[in-house]
């Protein structure tokens, strides 16, 4: 699904962020992209979602490369990629049933699609007896959930969640990464760039790991730190 | 575009001009005050036009005769006039007659005439009709040469005054108008800005969700022609009552000066206000739109 060839990002201030990365994600992979703050882990992920141009080197997605999408295309390529984030990101005026709708809101789909997508959706999730409810009278989890069903209303064939549980309590934490594994069984490709070495090392997926915008390791069933 | 779609952008666009009320507002006012101008100005245009060719087409030439020339005389001058080359009519007014077309030209008001039959100073005259409004000042001038003749007058000159003047009318009124219409785009422009602003974080997730540019802008677009077709509406409806009621008045009371009433043209000019409202709602939120909505 996804093919990096030497890619290398330098900003304008000079900083290297990712430096001559190759990466294969086939279709149905769990990954975990881990390593330290400033490894290049959200640039990666900001690459895929041609969020930023790779100023060196190949990001093809669905074998089309991503600089390839010119202007209105580019939300096209963003429909098949669930953005899931730390800090949740939910429109605090709508509830949890129009923040998930919104999804197929604004890619111009019907009151009808999003009345039968979204309660399915929510069932998945586990938040059925919430859409009611706004982002505020929800426990953090219970965000994160709701963030997790926007990102996957429409179906798209990849997730990418960024420290999707750096805000949330270990247990919680479990919960959530159980989910977006449920997401995957289901034939959903998932990225998760995360600090949570804990979970990382029990869950036994594969593992990138990042150093100074390089891919240092790249294990199947991998752990956190060969160390731990 | 399926209606779900249009009725979130109407959604959107009324729930930004709810949110920055008084900028809305303010935007509102400066359009109705530039189009109040710019139609007051193009309805002053039309009256002067619409006089003009009034008093073109009646110029007629006022021929007064010497004060010492006699009964008989005055009567030769009269059938002299009739044979000059490209008169149409000629046509004997006697003093109180003068007076009592005076008296009839100030409509309501003619009191204000009442009493001058004792002291009746306008003199005798014939009033002459060309066959053709263009042979009047030569026809004048062959008048002027004829004996027994003190004086010719006729509107020569006054159509051309009148002209000049409403060059000077419309020149004025573009200019105001052109400096009211982009502190009016700019004040949308504002508005636009204010509540792309307000709207920056849902924004964001919009485009993190496949939101096409058009999508995001449609409510902005939307907002800004909001606001300039109701500022196009509000200026009609004060520029429709307040022009009808100064037409009853003017026509009432001075037979003279008729203004333009009703008809095509007027229609096209108040049409024209709104759609300039709304052309000018449409620039001055493009401007914002297109600086602030990068994907």
């Amino acid at each position: 699904m996804i093919q990096m060839y030497n890619v290398s990002k330098i900003f304008d201030n000079g900083v290297k962020a990712v430096n001559d990365v190759t990466l294969h994600i086939p279709k149905g992979d769990f990954l975990f992209l881990v390593g330290p703050s400033g490894a290049g882990k959200s640039t990666l992920s900001k690459l895929i979602f041609r969020e930023e141009l790779a100023t060196r080197g190949k990001v093809l997605f669905n074998k089309k490369n991503v600089a390839r999408y010119k202007g209105k295309e580019v939300p096209l390529l963003r429909r098949n990629i669930g953005m899931v984030f730390q800090d949740f990101r939910l429109l605090p005026k709508k509830n949890v049933f129009d923040n998930v709708g919104f999804t197929l809101q604004v890619t111009g789909k019907g009151r009808r699609e999003i009345k039968k997508s979204v309660p399915a959706v929510l069932k998945m999730v586990g938040l059925e007896n919430k859409s009611e409810m706004f982002p505020k009278q929800l426990s953090g989890g219970e965000q994160q959930r709701a963030c997790i069903a926007r990102a996957i209303v429409n179906r798209p064939p990849l997730i990418i969640a960024d420290e999707p549980t750096g805000n949330l309590d270990p247990v919680t934490s479990r919960d959530i990464m159980s989910l977006l594994l449920d997401i995957n069984r289901r034939g959903t490709t998932v990225i998760v760039a995360t600090h949570a070495w804990d979970i990382v090392n029990s869950m036994r997926q594969r593992v990138v790991a990042l150093s100074a915008g390089q891919v240092v390791r790249d294990e199947e069933k991998g752990a956190y730190d060969r160390c731990r | 575009m399926s209606l779900d779609n249009l009725t979130y952008y109407f959604r959107e666009a009324f729930s930004s001009l709810h949110r920055n009320f008084w900028l809305s507002w303010a935007s509102i006012g400066v359009i109705i005050i530039s189009l109040l101008i710019l139609g007051s100005s193009a309805l002053v245009v039309i009256n002067a036009r619409c006089l003009a060719d009034q008093i073109e087409s009646s110029v007629e030439i006022s021929v007064f005769a010497e004060e010492d020339i006699s009964e008989s005389e005055l009567d030769e001058l009269g059938d002299k006039l009739k044979l000059v080359n490209g008169v149409d009519s000629v046509e004997f007014v006697s003093s109180s007659e003068a007076l009592e077309k005076l008296k009839e030209s100030f409509g309501e008001k003619k009191e204000a005439l009442d009493g001058l039959e004792e002291r009746n100073t306008l003199p005798d005259s014939y009033q002459v009709k060309t066959v053709d409004t263009s042979l009047v000042s030569g026809v004048a001038e062959n008048i002027e040469q004829m004996q027994g003749v003190e004086k010719v007058r006729y509107g020569h000159g006054v159509v051309e005054k009148l002209m000049k003047m409403t060059s000077w009318a419309r020149m004025a009124g573009v200019v105001l108008v052109l400096l009211m219409s982009i502190a009016a785009v700019f004040l949308i422009a504002t508005t636009i800005r204010m509540s792309i602003f307000s709207r920056q974080y849902e924004i964001e997730i919009m485009k993190y969700l496949g939101a096409t540019n058009f999508f995001i802008r449609v409510p902005f677009f939307l907002e800004g022609m909001i606001l300039g077709t109701a500022g196009g509406l509000v200026s009609v409806a004060l520029l429709f009552l307040g022009y009808h009621g100064l037409v009853d008045k003017v026509n009432s009371a001075f037979s003279f000066l008729q203004l333009v009433g009703g008809g095509q043209l007027i229609n096209y000019i108040f049409v024209g206000l709104v759609l300039l409202g709304a052309i000018i709602g449409a620039v001055g939120s493009s401007i914002p739109v297109k600086r602030f909505l990068k994907v």
